[in-house]
């Protein structure tokens, strides 16, 4: 009962989000991006995203962190530290997939 | 002739039974991780073939693997903590430990009878006995007020039961001497520079060398004499210079000897750097297709293996050491993520992640001699590591 109550607004939420995704990145490109992180990320984040020689990405260590911090990290890195920027491979939709996707748990890459 | 089948049966069973633990030497075997299945394939690289498949590992992202000096176990490293003992000649799990939250790597003691893990989560380091995998001592990388817990990089091995490595946030190299395995002695090299990375031992195991990622240059400390202390070598290595991105951390394990040459990934540069390790000074820079991850030398040192970071992960570069020019530009699949040689270097195996595939090369002809399928596959590593310190 307790799982179902915390799956179905998720699955609203994700219905209610749908149209955004098709807007900014396409189906295609999402895969790319889901392996991209779990692959790419993964070699400083970990594979299952929860840290390496980089800070853990798992939802629950992300915490409440804003969706626009993510995006603004992931586009122009952390400087004094060894996150780039990725702002030559992502665009400004693809890393604001990428921060909502992990904020409610990164999809799996296969 | 249902007693005939039944005969047969149990002679084909019984065969089938010593086909499985076939006599042989562990000499030319190898393992390579298939990252995201937590699998090793064994592979015998005389054959060029996989001759089986151990399952089980974990999280096998960014795996790494140090052999028993007889070259037929393998301890695999897992980034999940696991640390996995498995027989090459038996095709199975020996035995088995989640050690710690998150790990990165771990190395063998000159002897054979340690076995280290370097920890992220909680930062420090495990020995264990090599046997049995029995936890014989936990150094915690404490720093500063002695709160915080740094991340432990670049473990190696070292003459005398000794591991150095180096805390990522402390910006220390410490040497662990483990004489006496239950009871560690630790001598501490502070302000060493910051953020070191990585590290390795070169092949003679006298001089350590830590990459730092939070400024230029390289804290070494030879072996011989760490009373001397860590100096600073390499240091105008970038200087005044805007790096680029680095989009995936360089290695050093593989860090190339070449005669007195060393030839090493530069960080934020598409460069390969070299160095004379007479006088530890930069001898030249060979302008490669992006940033290096591994650097390695051909065991006859004859030419250098480079893949690098995205977006050129799908290139291989070879260097002749001798004219020190870019001879070749291999392509061997998607997501080149490592390279490991033969024992004397006739051959070179290739890992590509996004093609699950291993391409073996002749390093003569640059011919594709084998290709194996792999799902994922990561790190390659060889029995002849057993061998050699830093390995």
């Amino acid at each position: 009962m307790r799982r179902a109550s915390v799956l179905w607004p998720g699955l609203a939420l994700a219905c209610a989000l749908a149209p955004a995704y098709a807007d900014g990145v396409a189906p295609a490109r999402e895969a790319e991006l889901v392996r991209l992180v779990r692959q790419d990320c993964g070699s400083c984040h970990g594979l299952t995203l929860k840290g390496g020689l980089g800070p853990p990405l798992a939802a629950a260590a992300l915490g409440d962190k804003p969706a626009a911090y993510l995006k603004y990290t992931i586009l122009y890195g952390r400087p004094g530290t060894p996150m780039p920027p990725w702002r030559a491979y992502l665009t400004e939709a693809d890393a604001e997939w990428i921060a909502a996707r992990l904020l409610e748990g990164f999809p799996d890459a296969r | 002739m249902r007693a005939n089948a039944a005969v047969i049966a149990a002679v084909l069973l019984f065969s089938a039974g010593c086909a499985q633990v076939e006599l042989r030497g562990s000499g030319d075997l190898g393992v390579i991780v298939e990252r995201s299945a937590g699998r090793l394939q064994v592979v015998d690289t005389t054959r060029q073939a996989s001759i089986g498949a151990i399952a089980g590992l974990g999280d096998l992202s960014h795996a790494s693997v140090v052999y028993s000096r007889d070259g037929r176990y393998a301890y695999v490293f897992g980034r999940d903590g696991g640390l996995t003992k498995v027989d090459l000649l038996r095709l199975r799990i020996e035995r088995r430990v989640v050690q710690s939250g998150n790990s990165i790597g771990g190395a063998i003691s000159q002897d054979g009878k340690l076995v280290t893990a370097a920890n992220y989560t909680p930062g420090g380091v495990r020995v264990f006995d090599a046997d049995t995998l029995e936890m014989l001592a936990d150094i915690p990388a404490t720093y500063g007020d002695g709160g915080q817990r740094a991340k432990v990089v670049g473990i190696e091995d070292a003459a005398g039961s000794r591991f150095a490595f180096s805390l990522f946030e402390a910006g220390e190299i410490w040497v662990a001497d483990l004489s006496v395995p239950r009871a560690p002695k630790i001598q501490k090299f502070r302000d060493i520079g910051r953020q070191p990375y990585d590290a390795l031992v070169t092949l003679d195991g006298r001089y350590y060398l830590a990459g730092l990622f939070g400024e230029d240059g390289v804290a070494m400390l030879d072996l011989w004499h760490p009373e001397r202390g860590v100096r600073r070598v390499l240091p105008g290595y970038g200087k005044g210079e805007q790096p680029l991105p680095v989009f995936k951390m360089p290695h050093l394990e593989g860090w190339a000897m070449a005669g007195h040459l060393a030839f090493l990934p530069a960080v934020g540069r598409h460069e390969v750097l070299v160095v004379d390790t007479l006088t530890w000074r930069e001898a030249g820079r060979i302008a490669v297709a992006g940033q290096p991850v591994f650097v390695m030398a051909q065991p006859d040192g004859r030419q250098i293996w480079v893949n690098f970071a995205l977006p050129d992960n799908d290139k291989v570069q070879v260097i002749d050491t001798e004219t020190r020019q870019v001879t070749r530009t291999l392509s061997p699949g998607r997501a080149v993520l490592h390279m490991e040689f033969t024992a004397r270097g006739e051959s070179v195996w290739i890992s590509a992640r996004d093609d699950n595939r291993v391409t073996v090369y002749d390093t003569a002809t640059f011919e594709r001699k084998a290709e194996l399928a792999v799902e994922q596959p990561s790190g390659i590593f060889f029995t002849v590591r057993a061998l050699r310190f830093g390995f």
